[in-house]
């Protein structure tokens, strides 16, 4: 009993300490990656290649699930308006709903499974190939060469790819709330206008979309880097990619909400 | 120009966390020379490579190379050491999203102000030292093994080093492939007037390419002499070696002094 029991603690002191230099690990290598993101701006044609795989690859998932989400959402607005007669307001809702939250997370989840995934993938084979050791003893840095331009092509996707589901989501709610229920297509749009604010809506979407993009793309660049050089090793990184960062988009939201949208504003 | 070693390592051990692989060893490797290091799998024969490509460092000793001491270079000397290298990997490592022409043209745009259509011609007159001209367009993917291994060793002399290190260069190649790499080695090493150093386990393909041969077994240089002094001697430790017997005259664990002597070998010459 009592042997099980430190048997137990033992495990869980090492899990612990495990995490905890993990995560330090984690940020040093950010700090690295920051340092050495020369290369990445320099021959931008590198980062560019980087957009089109994270950000132009995505568009389709992207797309169409804003287009869902949004036909969804002014359904269930509507649904719920009506019983106060305010039907009109089914613009507010919707573009409240995905500029300040929908758009930012959703486009995040969906980011980091079509885009992270295939990140930490990516650069995990390249290291179980060798091929980083390969670059590395060429005298270039993988880090510089291979890790920072995925970094900074995901972190300038992410933002662009909130911003294009929100706005197809907006004209899902359009699709559903004015072609096909019928709700008067002035105050839909007038009403849109006058509630959604650039500083305290759109501005605080785009700035948790970034947040997200940075926290996705380095979960998923440090994953590929720092994964066990095996089969078995990438394909348990690209499933933590996943779930980290899924997690760290929620938990992120909740704590930027709380920072944007309570206390005044 | 004055030391006409490239490469000498000296009383290097080196452990992988706390689990020793190397033990002491000493290896010159003269200037011009074609040298094989050769052991059992797992001796340590890979981690050797690596850390006279100062990709590891030794725990205990030092590794001079090409007149640095790597344990003493930060990452712009190291970046700078390796530079004048080329090293084949054991799986060829081709980057696996570029053309073979621009795997062997990525040091070059890496490191040098070249323009395209110099690269180019420089590209082609690699490839065309490895017989691989034609195949320039096509992707890692789509190569056999011994052609990737050819598109590895022109990438590999892309920049002209002066060290070339080869791991296992010949291992899952047939009969002719095998001869080509063979003869492509050597010949690469004396038009360029490099130094090279196999890593391997095959013997009989080794000993007629190289000039000096080390034996390595259990992390310890046990035996070593030219080719011919090698191949002359009838040693029990190659005969074993070449036909692969399990229970030879002479167990690997054998002594390691004891060993030498047998051989008639100078020790650490
Ligand atoms: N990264 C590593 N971490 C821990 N141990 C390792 C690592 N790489 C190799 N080893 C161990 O070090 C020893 C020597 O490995 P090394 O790769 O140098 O052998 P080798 O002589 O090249 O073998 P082979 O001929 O099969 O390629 C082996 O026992 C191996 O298990
Ligand atoms: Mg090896």
């Amino acid at each position: 009993m009592l042997v099980a029991l430190r048997a137990a603690l033992i495990r869980l002191g090492a899990a612990v300490t495990v995490g905890v230099w993990r995560l330090g690990y984690g940020a040093r290598f950010f700090v690295y990656l920051i340092v050495h993101s020369g290369t990445a701006f320099r021959r931008f044609r590198l980062t560019m290649r980087e957009i089109y795989f994270a950000g132009v690859l995505s568009l389709i998932i992207i797309l169409v699930s804003g287009l869902f989400v949004g036909m969804v959402l002014a359904l269930q607005g509507y649904e719920t308006l009506q019983r106060y007669g305010s039907s009109e307001a089914l613009g507010v809702l919707v573009a409240l709903s995905l500029v300040r939250e929908l758009g930012p997370v959703v486009a995040g989840l969906l980011f980091a499974s079509r885009a992270g995934s295939a990140i930490t993938a990516e650069i995990g084979l390249m290291k179980a190939t060798e091929q980083l050791s390969a670059m590395e003893m060429m005298a270039v840095d993988p880090v510089a060469r291979v890790v920072a331009p995925r970094f900074w092509g995901g972190v300038i996707s992410m933002p662009v790819l909130a911003a294009l589901f929100s706005a197809m989501g907006i004209f899902g709610g359009y699709l559903v709330g004015v072609v096909l229920i019928g709700v008067d297509e002035g105050a839909f749009w007038s009403q849109m206008q006058a509630a959604v604010d650039v500083r305290n809506d759109i501005l605080n979407g785009v700035i948790k979309s970034v947040v997200f993009g940075v926290a996705v793309t380095l979960i998923a660049v440090f994953e590929g880097y720092d994964a066990p050089p095996t089969a078995e090793g990438v394909s348990g990184a690209t499933t933590r990619t996943v779930v980290t960062s899924s997690l760290a988009i929620l938990a992120l939201d909740f704590v930027l909400t709380a920072l944007m949208f309570t206390g005044g504003a | 120009m004055a030391d006409p070693h490239i490469a000498v390592i000296e009383d290097l051990s080196f452990a992988y966390d706390r689990r020793p692989v190397l033990h002491g060893i000493g290896l010159k490797i003269p200037r011009g020379k074609v040298v094989a290091v050769m052991g059992q799998s797992g001796c340590g024969k890979t981690t050797l490579l690596r850390i006279i490509a100062a990709a590891l460092m030794p725990t205990r000793g030092r590794a001079r190379v090409l007149g640095r001491d790597t344990g003493t270079l930060d990452r712009d000397g190291l970046y700078a050491l390796r530079r004048r290298m080329g090293m084949l990997f054991q799986f060829g490592a081709l980057f696996t999203d570029m053309s073979v022409f621009d795997n062997v043209a990525f040091q070059m745009r890496e490191h040098t102000n070249l323009p395209e259509d110099a690269i180019r011609d420089l590209v082609l007159l690699k490839l065309e030292a490895v017989g691989l001209r034609g195949a320039a367009q096509r992707m890692p993917g789509e190569l056999s093994g011994g052609m990737a291994r050819r598109v590895a060793l022109a990438r590999a002399i892309a920049l002209d080093p002066q060290l070339i290190l080869y791991d296992e260069p010949f291992t899952g190649l047939d009969p002719i492939a095998l001869g080509v790499i063979a003869r492509l080695v050597r010949q690469l090493n004396d038009s360029l007037g490099a130094t090279s150093i196999i890593v391997t386990h095959d013997v009989a393909e080794t000993l007629p390419l190289v000039d000096y041969v080390y034996f390595m077994a259990e992390g310890r240089v046990i035996a070593e002499g030219t080719a011919d002094q090698v191949r002359r001697s009838g040693v029990a430790f190659v005969e074993q070696f070449v036909s692969g017997a399990i229970d030879g005259p002479v167990p690997f664990h054998y002594p390691a002094a004891g060993y030498e002597a047998d051989l008639g070998f100078a020790a650490g010459a």
